[in-house]
């Protein structure tokens, strides 16, 4: 007897911009013989492989990846001709040794378990993963009191980055007078190099709504809020139709269940303000109104929305419910460390061998993510660094990377763990240009309520150009920690307060770059235009003309079968000519080696 | 408000009054109406304010301090093609710039704004959410991961033939809002 093969194409925004629409399309073609059921999923987590193709039958899961619209028809329908895996192709499946098995191995997939797996256009879908039952559970088992204890046990702590622990809130607002009370889901994900929660929303929209029904029970409110990055359509459109869903199966609307809990929820776009992902901002900008951050107390839990009483969580804490509801608080405490519980989601990038979307438990070590699960560097190059909590966190050099990852020891090393981008550095990696970077962006997105915040940022930004200019002067770097320390004395919320981070933590590790910028006039990782000079390897050079070509002024010449040259005063170091040489015969070189 | 009714006469554009009706159902409606608004025309422009506030009697300076707050608001029409090249840490790593400078040398339009042609507008954003796949752009709201300058140089091209040849004009910017997957 045949079994029955389900094809699952990874369908989040990564997957559909490596191709996965084309590879659907493809399938499509073979498949409509009727030999496998062809269905989307969400993001797997593999963003290095996509287009990523699950082959699934008697439980057995075999994930393709690297596929082309070329190829993929071709190995999956052999697949299910043969009904043995084309081992050239695997990613991973259970019990297969393929190169890149420690991907998947290594990590412990409990919000993720339904990512790639469930469809998440259908909540049929999502139901017969176990979908909803915490609801049904709670509702008709278990007090609001009771759910609250559970959270408590659990030891679930806030996965927006502040990690304050989530029934602690949930308590608070409990406790606030009605009846109109809000949740609010905070899925603004601000931070650049994090995508958790937009991986998240488009894989497994169900189960974050799910943590909010949960969360609204405890607490005793009737109305929800996705407050959604404007730049996730994907995921703002699959959340629509999950909506829409739950509307139609009751597990949104009046009385759901028929227990007489009444619940329904609402989208928000933000609209590109990277304060607004905090909480009072967000509460602002829900409202309508400018996204400015306000003192606190009284806390949302007391006064929120429209001046009533509000929880907000992030996308991923509200994701974590249902898992602890169902199973049970201790199912969750189970994993992690004991001042934080259970597993976390990180999303890996940067100069990785394997990036992508990946949960694992607290307490494992920055080293076991890096080169267990990431497969270390890209290029077999050599890690510097590991910048974690982007614009408020900390770059944590090479040599710390075995400090484990919970909430405590990345603070006591002056990072933070943050949301969960994870960015790995090697060598080509600028400190100075780093900090300048997150402080360019924290500058630009402060709200500007704050003059410490408004122009401390701005001033310290002004050095750090100056420094990556080759003006810098000795004392620089102790104006910069100065102005650092008021910024975070003189600001009101979160975002004055930790813009210096980047900075202090670049400082403490690798204060000899920003010495060498300041007084070798040197950029080590040649990255500082001030400091860097182009040339053409005469022996290298196969006088392709490429590098001409692209140039932006011109400042390229030469003829055929001479080797070609370039001009230095014309120069304006934008290395288009080394992205496009084919010969490696584009060097670029820093310090005494530098001809001028 | 005499002043409203002569840039207006209540005629020119015509789909902010069912923006209007359609979203003043919400409790706080201003920036919802504003952010369709946008989404319809691609730009919010001062008539455009203008009308809003005669259909709902919102503050003009309401609606002022909400699209210059907000940096996804326009304030000028946008060119028949949208780029976005992502600035985001993991896409700044892997050489965001150089993209940008490429984007900006075959466009023809700086940073911001929109070349003299009007085919292009180039802008810079932070993190489009596909960040293992840096350097990341999107070309009329479909999403690129791994772009070179050589890409930029291929990709520009091909669009600017297309337009050119064709005359095609407004291209849907916003097709990532629409990406449905045929079932
Ligand atoms: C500048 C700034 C930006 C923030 N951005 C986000 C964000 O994008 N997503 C998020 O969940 N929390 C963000 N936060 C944290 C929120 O203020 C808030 O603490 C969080 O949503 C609470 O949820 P949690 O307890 O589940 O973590 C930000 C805070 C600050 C100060
Ligand atoms: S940093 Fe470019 S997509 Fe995230």
């Amino acid at each position: 007897m045949s079994s029955q093969y389900k094809v699952i194409v990874g369908m989040g925004s990564c997957g559909i911009a490596a191709g996965a629409k084309k590879v659907y399309d493809s399938l499509q073609d073979t498949l409509n013989d009727g030999s496998a059921k062809l269905v989307i999923g969400g993001c797997m987590g593999m963003c290095f492989a996509e287009p990523l193709v699950e082959v699934a039958a008697d439980g057995k899961r075999v994930i393709y990846g690297r596929l082309t619209s070329e190829n993929a028809a071709e190995i999956i329908a052999k697949h299910i001709k043969t009904g043995q895996p084309v081992i050239e192709s695997v990613i991973w499946s259970e019990g297969l040794d393929s190169a890149d098995a420690n991907y998947f191995n290594k990590q412990q997939r409990i919000l993720l378990k339904n990512c790639g797996v469930v469809d998440p256009e259908s909540i049929d879908s999502y139901m017969s993963h176990d979908g909803y039952k915490a609801l049904e559970k709670a509702l008709k088992t278990m007090t609001p009191e009771q759910v609250i204890k559970e959270v408590e046990i659990s030891g679930l702590r806030g996965r927006g980055g502040g990690g304050f622990p989530t029934h602690i809130k949930w308590t608070l607002a409990g406790k606030s007078a009605g009846p109109d009370k809000y949740i609010i889901c905070n899925a603004d994900e601000g931070d650049p190099g994090a995508f958790m929660d937009r991986s998240v929303l488009e894989s497994d929209p169900h189960r974050v709504m799910e943590g909010m029904l949960l969360a609204g029970y405890a607490i005793g409110a009737s109305e929800g809020y996705f407050y959604a990055r404007a730049e996730y359509p994907l995921a703002i459109k699959r959340l629509r139709m999950a909506i829409e869903q739950a509307n139609q199966k009751g597990y949104l609307g009046k009385n759901i269940l028929g227990t007489g809990f009444n619940f329904q929820l609402f989208i928000r776009e933000g609209a590109g303000a990277f304060v607004c992902g905090e909480e009072t901002a967000l509460i602002m900008s829900i409202e309508g109104k400018r996204g400015m951050p306000r003192t606190r107390p009284p806390f949302p839990a007391e006064k929120g929305l429209w001046g009533k009483p509000t929880n907000i969580n992030n996308v991923e804490t509200y994701a974590n419910v249902p898992a602890i509801i169902f199973h049970g608080g201790a199912y969750f405490a189970q994993y992690g460390t004991e001042s934080s519980k259970g597993t976390k989601v990180f999303a890996l990038a940067g100069k990785i061998a394997r990036g992508g979307l990946i949960e694992v438990p607290m307490g494992i070590t920055l080293n076991n993510v890096v080169f267990d699960i990431g497969g270390g560097l890209q290029g077999g190059g050599k890690l510097k660094a590991v910048q974690t909590g982007g614009p408020s966190g900390g770059c944590i050099p090479a040599e710390l990377c075995d400090t484990p990852i919970d909430y405590d020891s990345l603070k006591k090393i002056g990072a933070i763990m943050g949301s969960g981008g994870l960015l790995i550095m090697d060598e080509s990696a600028c400190m100075v240009d780093v900090a300048k970077f997150f402080l360019t962006f924290t500058q630009d997105e402060s709200c500007g309520k704050c003059t410490f915040c408004r122009a401390g940022t701005k001033q310290m930004l002004r050095i750090l150009e100056r420094i990556s200019e080759g003006k810098g002067k000795s004392g620089d770097i102790e104006l910069l920690e100065d102005l650092a320390t008021k910024i975070v004395q003189g600001s009101l919320c979160g975002l004055g307060q930790s813009a210096p981070n980047p900075v202090l933590t670049t400082i403490k590790y690798f204060r000899h770059e920003y010495e060498a910028h300041i007084n070798d006039k040197i950029c080590p990782a040649k990255k500082c235009k001030a400091f860097i000079s182009y040339e053409i390897d005469a022996d290298k050079c196969k006088s392709c003309s490429k590098c001409a070509k692209g140039c932006p002024t011109k400042a390229i010449t030469g003829a055929k079968k001479e080797p070609y040259v370039i001009d230095k005063a014309a120069c304006i170091r934008c290395g288009l000519c080394m992205s496009a040489c084919k010969f490696d015969a584009v060097l670029v070189t820093t310090g005494s080696g530098r001809g001028e | 408000m005499s002043q409203h009714e002569s840039v207006n006469n209540g005629n020119s554009f015509p789909e902010i009054k069912e923006i209007v009706t359609k979203v003043s159902v919400n409790k706080t409606p201003a920036m919802m109406i504003l952010q369709a608004i946008q989404f319809t025309y691609g730009y919010v422009a001062p008539e455009m304010l203008e009308r809003v506030t005669e259909l709902t009697g919102i503050p003009s300076s309401t609606l002022y301090s909400i699209v210059t707050f907000y940096a996804q608001f326009r304030l000028e029409p946008i060119g028949d093609n949208l780029i976005q090249v992502c600035h985001g840490t993991a896409c700044h790593l892997a050489g965001a710039e150089r993209i940008t400078e490429s984007m900006v040398m075959e466009t023809g339009a700086q940073a911001g704004k929109t070349s003299e042609d009007r085919l292009f507008t180039v802008d810079k954003v932070a993190c489009l959410g596909c960040c293992s796949m840096g350097p990341v752009i999107t070309l009329n709201g479909e999403v690129h991961g791994y772009v070179t300058p050589e890409k930029v140089q291929k990709v520009i091209k091909e669009r600017r033939e297309c337009c050119v040849a064709n005359g095609c004009k407004d291209h849907d910017h916003t097709a990532g809002k629409e990406a449905t997957v045929s079932e």
